[in-house]
């Protein structure tokens, strides 16, 4: 279908369409290009005018180079003002628009978020009765974290994971802790001082019958060490052992009381009875942890509101973290339906969320020398892998609007705190000019 | 879409319930249509003649409210778009977040062969196939069009992945398109000093266009607007990628304006979005900061919103997140997270074989199949039903306990001691404290696995056959 055609044929086809910028060329030469198909249909006579004027534009740059004043004929036959020319493109220009339609955005804030998230208070100073150097305050979002809607009262918050033994874990997390892995409270010491952690958590996992099975009050003597140690607010955790955990927090409740800790973990598989009470009797906040299921989060808070007398702001959420790989997606969708069930007024779910963020060293990615896949691509030197692992898990769940990370590797908190407070606001940088990014040296 | 239940697409549906679309009624032809898991021209009556209005309305009422684009062609080809829903619990979210990772034209020749073969080729198994990269995008730094056509020509020699030519100056663009056009590529960018030019381009080549107005919404839309206007539909909308501080700030919210403004009815602006996460390397130097920053904004953005990326580093640890976060936002919440609760053989297992304890929760099943079918292990592998639980967290919360693996062995009728010679189960490393109730309760001996099956093999060497009293 493809045939050649002259400039002349061309100039004796337009003729028939009534294209008046042609009109009396008369071009010859041997310019030749292809055409497919022939007819008289707009669009065909439409690429055909646009190919003249590309021919036009073409011969025109040939008399321009011969020094014939080009710009000022076009300019003038084709109405453009003065020695406002347009330019060589302008003129090809068949696209008919020559100034922006005007327009402008709107989008208004999201009506149904009436409700606010509970604020819950951690820590207390010596004017409250304990010996913290400062409080920590979470929740109180009216909107998804870091949206225009409205304002986030309170930034996100690090607490770093210190435990009562040396625990096996990740060969690039323990190399940060390998000195002070002995002694908790140096290792609180530690996290505070040179890893910028907001708070520390306290696990007591030594107390597990099935590890060391320390008795409770032994281990209530490490929380007190670390008290002693750092002075910004606690978290205490058990070892998880369902049947201890409720006497080993119980203890830790009492020696650490007036200093508004948070207890980890109350959970419907354990006597959570016995933990709220412990935390509503020595003025604690409670973690209420369930797995991945936003009806037992519900039943549990329900449970801790109703059955325990847990006040409202003393409750926050552990819905479960799943690592980046391994079930982020049910935990990062279970997070952002709790909080805009909260938002839109479920009012068993309107506290504040933590997340065992740690849990992203459980990801074979972040630990592991090599893929045991053998078609994998090479998966590169994990010492970085692993805390890009944390932080990805943990951002993801930071915009599902969680509020409290419970976290391990100190570049892990410091992105993730760098990412966060960016959003939120509060992180001032040099502002960047991106308007000619493609050409950068990068 | 303008509906949301099935008898609101029915009224339009021609009636036959003759099955040809694959469902038995036109009512549950039309609750697949609402789920958008079947599409409209499934239906062959309603393609007749005399249905063409039924057919038209129904079409409108079904599309996406965010427009689909489609880049590149043949098999690799992508499309971005079509959401419908600004939470994914809410159906889910559609065409995933395509990577595009990118290359430039001042590379020589090597460096560039070798940069195309690495994004092409990376790949990460998981649940069952492989994670790739999905695109790549060709930057002029030369700002030459020769030498940037050049290099179009050379990556198109390498892969048939799709590609955005990346250039604000016209000419470099029309250079890159004399190449490329049959390829179907994404022209980056129009911008408020090149967008006739640039409209021109993509009006003659008939190839899709991002528009690019950092930090401003109204000359977006008003560009979104005129290009449009000018009959062109095919557009990608990029508000500009701030990497760091309050610009940041500004740069998400923009991305959450947009896609609501979209999801609730805006056409004007009803476009996939373009982030480029690359901006980070105008902030770093050094590989690693620079990567895990832009990693950071990559995520960011896949997360909320963002249909289409320009990224920068191939390093694993960028690469590896990124693939995953992708994976994980774009999968179908709807889905079956679990396996069928049963003994599976895994390659030609014998009597002398491992019976190795897993749950019926589909990553872990896939996890620990693939760990030993690509190291060549025959064995019987026993997904307990957990209900679809993790074996830590099933451990935990009771899903995964003696009695739950004696029932999942004998209702998938495997007999231990009729099967194997050595009557051993193999526990997951994190299902230890099991170890002594299953022997009780199965009357096998018990043995432990590592916590991880990727070490499995490793584990085989020192442990298997297990040692017989
Ligand atoms: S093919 Fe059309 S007419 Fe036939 S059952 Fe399906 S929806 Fe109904």
């Amino acid at each position: 279908m493809t045939k050649k055609m002259k400039l002349s044929d061309l100039t004796e086809m337009l003729k028939d369409l009534d294209v008046e910028a042609l009109e009396g060329v008369n071009i010859e030469g041997d310019i030749e290009f292809d055409v497919s198909g022939v007819g008289l249909d707009p669009n065909l006579s439409y690429a055909l005018g646009y190919e003249a004027a590309q021919v036009s534009l073409h011969i025109a740059n040939i008399a321009k180079l011969l020094g014939y004043p080009v710009d000022q004929l076009f300019g003038a036959s084709m109405g453009a003002v003065g020695q406002e020319a347009p330019s060589a493109e302008g003129i090809a220009a068949k696209t008919g628009l020559s100034e922006l339609a005007s327009s402008s955005f709107e989008v208004s804030p999201v009506k149904e978020w009436t409700h606010t998230i509970e604020e819950v208070t951690l820590g207390a100073t010596s004017s409250d009765g304990g010996s913290r150097g400062n409080t920590i305050t979470l929740g109180g979002e009216n909107a998804l974290p870091y949206y225009f809607d409205a304002e986030m009262p309170h930034r996100n918050y690090v607490t770093m994971d210190v435990f009562d033994l040396p625990i096996s874990m990740a060969k690039s997390v323990r190399t940060n802790y390998e000195d002070v892995m002995d002694d908790p409270a140096e290792w609180a010491k530690k996290v505070v001082n040179e890893y910028n952690a907001d708070m520390v958590t306290i696990h007591l996992v030594s107390t597990d019958p099935n590890i060391e099975d320390t008795s409770a009050k032994e281990a209530s003597k490490v929380v007190e060490d670390v008290l002693q140690a750092v002075d910004v607010p606690l978290v205490i955790g058990g070892s998880g052992n369902p049947d201890k955990d409720p006497e080993v927090l119980e203890k830790a409740a009492e020696v650490a009381e007036g200093e508004r800790a948070l207890l980890a973990s109350a959970s419907l598989n354990l006597d959570y009875e016995r933990i709220a009470k412990a935390a509503t009797d020595h003025g604690h906040a409670i973690l209420s942890w369930t797995q991945l299921e936003i009806n037992a989060q519900k039943e549990l808070n329900r449970k801790l509101m109703t059955q325990c007398n847990v006040p409202r702001d003393s409750i926050l959420m552990d819905p479960t973290t799943a690592a980046l790989g391994y079930g982020l997606d049910y935990a990062y969708t279970n997070m952002e339906r709790i909080r805009l069930a909260g938002l839109t007024g479920d009012d068993e779910l309107t506290f504040p969320m933590s997340s065992g963020t740690t849990n992203a060293w459980g990801a074979r990615e972040s630990w592991m020398k090599e893929s045991p896949i053998q078609n994998d691509s090479d998966w590169g030197p994990r010492e970085y892998r692993g805390p890009i692992w944390e932080i990805s898990t943990g951002l993801a769940l930071a915009l599902a609007g969680n509020d409290l990370f419970m976290m391990m590797h100190p570049t892990s908190v410091q992105v993730l705190k760098e990412a966060t407070q960016s959003l939120f606001g509060t992180k001032e940088a040099e502002d960047i000019d991106i308007s000619n990014w493609i050409g950068a040296e990068v | 879409m303008k509906i949301n239940s099935p008898l609101q697409a029915y009224k339009y549906l021609p009636g036959d319930n003759c099955g040809i679309c694959g469902e038995s009624t036109c009512m549950a032809f039309a609750s697949r249509l609402i789920e958008r898991s079947a599409e409209l021209t499934d239906c062959e009556p309603i393609l007749r003649d005399d249905q063409k209005k039924n057919f038209e309305n129904l079409q409108e009422l079904l599309r996406p409210e965010i427009r689909e684009v489609d880049i590149g062609v043949g098999d690799k080809a992508v499309t971005i778009g079509g959401d419908d829903v600004l939470y994914r619990h809410k159906l889910t979210f559609f065409n995933k977040t395509v990577l595009t990772y990118d290359v430039w034209d001042t590379m020589d020749e090597n460096d560039l062969a070798e940069r195309v073969d690495h994004i092409e080729n990376f790949q990460k198994f998981y649940v069952g196939q492989f994670l790739n990269a999905d695109a790549i995008a060709i930057r002029s730094v030369s700002d030459e069009p020769s030498q940037f056509s050049e290099t179009v020509k050379k990556v198109m020699e390498k892969t048939n992945l799709p590609i955005v030519l990346c250039s604000f100056n016209p000419e470099v663009l029309r250079a890159g398109l004399e190449v490329s056009s049959d390829r179907n590529p994404l022209i980056y960018a129009a911008n408020k000093d090149n967008w006739q030019e640039v409209a021109d381009i993509a009006n003659d080549y008939g190839v899709p266009v991002t528009l690019f107005a950092p930090g401003d919404l109204d000359l977006l839309k008003s560009m979104a607007l005129t290009f449009t206007k000018m009959g062109m539909e095919n557009l990608v909308l990029d508000p500009g990628t701030y990497p760091t501080g309050t610009q940041l700030r500004n740069t998400f919210n923009n991305f959450i304006k947009l896609r609501r403004a979209g999801i609730n009815g805006d056409r004007e602006i009803a476009f996939p979005l373009m982030s480029v996460p690359l901006t980070s390397w105008l902030v770093y130097e050094d590989t690693v900061n620079a990567s895990y920053w832009e990693t950071v904004l990559a995520c960011t953005f896949i997360i909320k919103y963002g249909d289409i990326m320009l990224l920068h580093s191939t390093e694993p640890y960028a690469m590896l997140p990124e693939l995953h976060m992708r994976d994980t936002i774009y999968t179908d919440p709807r889905k079956p997270v679990m396996v069928d609760p049963g003994v599976y053989e895994v390659g030609s297992p014998t009597a002398d074989s491992p019976v190795i304890i897993t749950t019926n929760f589909a990553l872990t099943y896939y996890t620990v199949e693939s760990d030993l079918a690509s190291n060549d292990i025959d064995c019987y592998l026993a997904a307990i039903d957990t209900e679809g639980i993790g074996v830590e967290a099933a451990v935990a919360g009771g899903q995964l306990t003696a009695s739950k693996i004696k029932k999942g062995l004998e209702e998938s009728e495997f007999d231990l001691k009729e099967q194997t010679n050595h009557k051993t189960l193999v526990l997951p490393g994190l299902a230890a404290r099991l170890q002594g109730d299953v022997e009780d309760e199965t009357g096998a001996n018990v043995v432990i696995g590592p916590a991880d099956s990727g070490r499995i093999p490793g584990w085989m060497d020192k442990n298997w056959p297990p040692s017989t009293e």
